[in-house]
């Protein structure tokens, strides 16, 4: 990121006086909250957290060894803003979006300070087509142009704040994003990129209730607990449950337009992995290149903690940008619990009244905040646009009774919960379906209806079902064994069992079986419900369940997962497994 | 330079000096007895009126009328190839009797953070000669992957296991092992010490001993010490280093030491709110880089306090590192070595160094199966505790068996018996021949007919 001095308001310099970390205290300053400020003689980054008297309370995003006291300090008189324009688009950014390619061609391969980078490049030319012509009303919002940035048209925007005005001068051509595309009547200019202060919601005119899923590939996510498009999710687990490899299958799978990743406080090799792996990935939907639709933050574990605290805002804020140009935006934040570590740490510098375990009182209002910036909105130039957020969280110990996992189920309205028994067993994703909820269920109950199926929703509650009764069996099970079970609930368990392994368990790392269509997947519970219902009557028949149980065919389901062409394999099932149960009953 | 003696207070590690010139955040301070002598610490807080100085040696023999002198520069660590073969201090000081190490480079111990586009992938698959490691948890090179043990397990002897037979199929080059010891007994250090010599790796090798007699706050500098001499060899110099780290338990006992004496508030069971940033500056420390050589694998070991998972210091390990290897009392009681319990332990990269480019296409889903079949088994065993045998159905039945033959064939192994990855996986085979065919939902069909000993078997007679 890059603050232009804007020299007008550049004030007298303050001086530093205190050193401890990544929060140091400056006297003399002229200063606002959240002000961008260049601190000591290498200028490292900081922004104003604390007005104390003339003591003013700044957290420096770079590291801050060997600076001293007296050194000098400058107020820029702006605040953290991105750079929002073409070029953001297959960008990898740290949390206070320098490019870290950038970074890599001016420092090495290692992250060394007092390196500033502007987040767009401002020398490269994108070709710009004007939407709008001599004399048409404009306003805050408005999209006056578009660039071919990748495979994705750039919709380029009047700031949200513009006051209104008619177009004077708008010509297509090569620009920088610097430069002026358009001038107003009253002589305002505007160049493509525009800033705008990550901390503040871009305004909308109006937020919509989410009514379309987000469709994911992911069985148990679109089958039983489904996101909608601008809403809310959290991914909490304890490590090595799942969270990130959950992310990334969104990521790459789900049907947003446009993906925002963010490596918040995390490791830097899985970043690495997004950055090897995504220009090989097609888009399931367009065939190009999955990178060329996603923005990568990466502020990982060992990169300063206040740039990690500012990455969540540098990424929500670019979500926002490709929302009003009307695109379906989806925001990974891996993880919220780093996010909220970087809290504490700053706060408690600032020794702060700390609150539960230690994180500042204003965690929840925090969290709340930027779940709040999801949605599905009318933008201000009337287009349809939509955020949603996932968020993973790492609770100590796996135990969701912390601060952060609570403060987070109380905003958001999907709790995918993972669970350490599952992953244990290699039983994948890891979301345990008795836990996780879905509270889009009913609004998007018409969609499934329409889009899947009338017998979808149907399907969907009756797999719960079975599922629920075998939690409660299970209890029963681990008392007698399950012979002592009346017949008709050992079919039950056995149902319940190919729910499970067909169903819900679904192989990240298998070529074909890491996205599954809504139609797959539709056709797979089906299958699941047929031999459901073949099993029920043969026992009411009078066959055993010992025999039902053995039946050869429906052992063939699992291997649905890994067939590309399933159809006719799928059939194949059905029928044999209706022969089956024939000889079965008429046996019996 | 200058030597101020207005030392106004010491609290544990810690000494606050009084009225110096503007010093330097993180600054390195050498703080000068009556008698001579020199301790070394560093700069935690830095004001006009006050300087706050952690030491990193035992605080013994300090008073007000001892000097601190303040260097104007950040902890360095002189380097060299020469290093190889050495043995250093907790804080880097030669303790063989050899001469002073000649720096070729001095670096920063803090060391800056890899920038996450230049690193490499990690994908070469180490063959460690062990099952459970090679086939169900396998290691990668540039991998950081903790082990976590217990009082009183073989973690160390696993770790010199793997130190000793770990290799990338068909590829010489050079390697070297920074081993750092933070807290372990003499005892201990001896079994390293010893393996190294008698398998002549310790000419390969850099080793740092903080011993449990050495100053509990040396510790924090250990392993940045060790990390920052195999960074060196490794990017600068092209080497494969193997970092061990143990035991990392000791080193969270002195961060935790530290934040009281600061009088910090205290996070988890007394811990620091910042300990998880802490672990990641070490244990980030590994990988690859684009267009360089070398790399850096990371063994970190720590002992679970009560054999505690959630206990954070397993924890935030956890979080940070690229999976684990479980270390199970359980195992260890029923005479089996190693006892690692595959079901906690887990390889986040394996995915990246299996398969048919780097082991056999059917590594994986082998790999699946073998965990979901151990882990009904050992369900199993639970009800069959409360039930009996008899009131199992069938397959439950060859499932409790399976567990025990997973334990006994798979799992156990000789101290110096190096597996081949082919070896592991056929052995893995023949264990899930003894479950029915149809139990096999992990594995695709082609697999099965491929490598099942059955299907194989058939059709060779053919
Ligand atoms: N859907 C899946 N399919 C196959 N394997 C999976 C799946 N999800 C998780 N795994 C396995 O579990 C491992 C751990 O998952 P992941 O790295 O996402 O955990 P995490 O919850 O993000 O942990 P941490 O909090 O430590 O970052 C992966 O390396 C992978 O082996
Ligand atoms: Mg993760």
């Amino acid at each position: 990121m890059e603050v232009k001095d804007k020299k007008s308001k550049e004030t007298k310099q303050g001086m530093l006086k205190r050193i401890a970390g990544p929060v140091v205290t400056a006297v003399n300053l002229d200063a606002h909250m959240y002000d961008v400020v260049k601190v000591g003689r290498e200028e490292l980054m900081g922004e104003v957290i604390k007005i104390q008297g003339d003591n003013t309370i700044i957290q420096v995003y770079e590291d801050t060894s060997g600076i001293r006291p007296g050194e000098p300090v400058s107020n820029t008189g702006l605040s953290l803003a991105v750079e929002l324009g073409p070029g953001l688009l297959t960008s990898i950014y740290d949390g206070i979006q320098r490019p870290l390619s950038v970074l890599v061609d001016k420092m090495g391969d290692f992250i060394q300070r007092g390196v500033s980078a502007p987040g767009l490049s401002h020398e490269k030319k994108w070709a710009f087509k004007p939407l709008v012509k001599t004399g048409d009303k404009v306003q805050g919002g408005s999209i006056i142009g578009e660039v071919q940035e990748t495979n994705i048209v750039h919709k380029v925007m009047l700031p949200p704040n513009a006051k209104p005005g008619s177009v004077k001068t708008i010509k297509g051509g090569e620009y920088t994003v610097e430069e002026t595309v358009c001038i107003l009547d009253d002589g305002r200019e505007f160049p493509m990129m525009q800033r705008w202060p990550v901390r503040v919601p871009r305004p909308v005119k109006e937020k919509l209730n989410p009514i379309i899923p987000l469709i994911t590939g992911q069985r148990i996510l679109d089958g039983l607990f489904p996101i909608a498009k601008g809403g809310t999710a959290a991914i909490p687990g304890p490590f090595g449950s799942g969270k990130t490899v959950t992310q990334q299958q969104l990521a790459k799978w789900s049907d947003a337009e446009i993906v925002v990743y963010i490596g918040c406080g995390e490791r830097g090799n899985e970043m690495t992995e997004v950055l090897t792996e995504f220009p090989h990935l097609e888009d399931p939907k367009t065939g190009k290149p999955l990178m060329e639709r996603t923005v990568l933050i990466a502020n990982t574990s060992n990169m300063p903690v206040a740039a990690r605290e500012a990455s969540v805002y540098t990424g929500i804020t670019i979500a926002e940008y490709f929302r009003d140009m009307g695109y379906d935006v989806s925001l990974m934040a891996d993880s919220t619990s780093r996010w909220a570590e970087a809290m504490r740490e700053i706060s408690s510098r600032l020794e702060e009244m700390p609150g539960e375990e230690g994180y500042p009182a204003y965690l929840a209002a925090r969290l709340s905040e930027f779940y709040e910036r999801a949605g599905l909105v009318k933008t201000l130039n009337g287009g349809d646009g939509s955020v949603s957020v996932i968020g993973a969280v790492s609770p100590p110990g796996g135990d969701f009774s912390e601060p952060v996992t609570q403060n987070t189920l109380r905003i958001v309205k999907v709790f995918w919960a993972l669970d350490a028994k599952l992953s244990q067993r290699r039983h994948f994703p890891s979301i345990n379906w008795l836990n996780s909820y879905s509270l889009y269920l009913d609004s998007l109950h018409d969609w499934y209806d329409k889009e899947v199926s009338p017998e979808w929703n149907k399907l969907r509650s009756w797999a719960m079902e079975v599922l629920q009764k075998e939690a409660e069996l299970q209890e029963i099970v681990q008392l007698v064994g399950s012979d002592a079970l009346p017949e008709a609930e050992q079919v039950t368990i056995e149902v319940a069992r190919m729910i499970r392994e067909v169903f819900l368990q679904q192989n990240a790392y298998d070529a074909v079986d890491t996205f599954c269509s809504m139609k797959k997947q539709y056709d797979m519970m089906k299958a699941i419900r047929m031999y459901a219902d073949l099993a029920y009557a043969a026992q009411v028949a009078g066959v055993p369940p010992t025999q039902i149980n053995a039946v050869k065919s429906k052992n063939e389901l699992p291997q649905i997962k890994f067939i590309k062409d399933y159809k006719p394999a799928l059939d194949k099932i059905g029928k044999d497994m209706d022969a089956e149960f024939n000889a079965l009953r008429s046996a019996a | 330079m200058k030597e101020y003696r207005t030392i106004n207070k010491i609290a544990g590690p810690l000494l606050f000096v009084e009225r110096t010139e503007p010093i330097g955040y993180g600054e390195l301070v050498n703080i000068i007895l009556f008698d001579g002598s020199v301790k070394r610490g560093q700069v935690l807080d830095t004001s006009d009126e006050l300087v706050v100085v952690q030491v990193f040696e035992s605080t013994a023999g300090i008073g007000r009328d001892s000097g601190v002198r303040f260097t104007g520069e950040t902890i360095k660590m002189p380097v060299g190839r020469e290093m190889l073969g050495r043995i250093l201090s907790g804080g880097g000081k030669p303790i063989d009797g050899g001469p002073e190490i000649l720096p070729e480079k001095r670096l920063d111990i803090t060391g800056a953070a890899i920038n996450p586009y230049a690193r490499a992938s990690p994908n070469e698959f180490i063959q460690t000669g062990i099952s459970t490691i090679d086939g169900t948890n396998t290691l990668v090179r540039g991998q950081k992957l903790p082990i976590f043990s217990g009082a009183g397990l073989p973690h160390n002897t696993i770790a010199l296991q793997i130190a000793r037979q770990a290799k990338v199929l068909g590829a010489k080059e050079e390697f070297a092992v920074v081993f750092a010891a933070m807290g372990i007994t003499k005892e201990e250090a001896n079994y390293f010490m010893q393996d190294f010599e008698r398998t002549g790796a310790l000419e390969r090798a850099v080793v740092f001993l903080n011993l449990a007699d050495d100053p509990a706050v040396e510790r924090i500098i250990t392993p940045r010490l060790a990390l920052t001499t195999a960074e060196y060899l490794a990017f600068d110099l092209g080497m494969h280093v193997l970092v061990i780290l143990t035991d990392m338990t000791n080193y969270c006992e002195a961060l935790r030491q530290i934040g009281a004496a600061r009088e910090e508030v205290p996070g988890r069971r007394g811990y620091p709110g910042y300990m998880y940033t802490d672990l990641a500056s070490i244990y980030e420390r590994a990988g690859l880089i684009k267009g360089r050589k070398g790399s850096i694998t990371q063994f970190p070991i720590l002992t679970m306090p009560g054999d505690d998972i959630t206990h954070p210091i397993p924890d935030l390990t956890g979080y940070i590192t690229e999976g684990q290897i479980v270390v199970s009392r359980d195992l260890h009681r029923k005479g089996i070595y190693p006892p690692i319990n595959v079901l906690p332990s887990l390889s986040r990269l394996m995915n990246l160094g299996i398969g048919a480019k780097h082991t056999r296409e059917d590594h994986k889903k082998v790999s699946d199966q073998l965990y979901a079949a151990y882990a009904e088994g050992n369900d199993l065993r639970g009800l069959v505790a409360i039930v009996g045998k008899d009131a199992l159905s069938e397959r439950d039945r060859t499932f409790l068996e399976f567990a025990d033959l997973f334990e006994n064939r798979f799992v156990r192994q000789g101290y110096s018996e190096d597996r081949t990855i082919f070896n592991t996986l056929d052995i893995g085979w023949d264990l899930l021949s003894t479950l029915p065919v149809e139990q096999l939902v992990r594995i695709d069909r082609d697999l099965i007919n491929k490598y099942h000993p059955k299907f194989r078997n058939e059709q060779k007679k053919e």
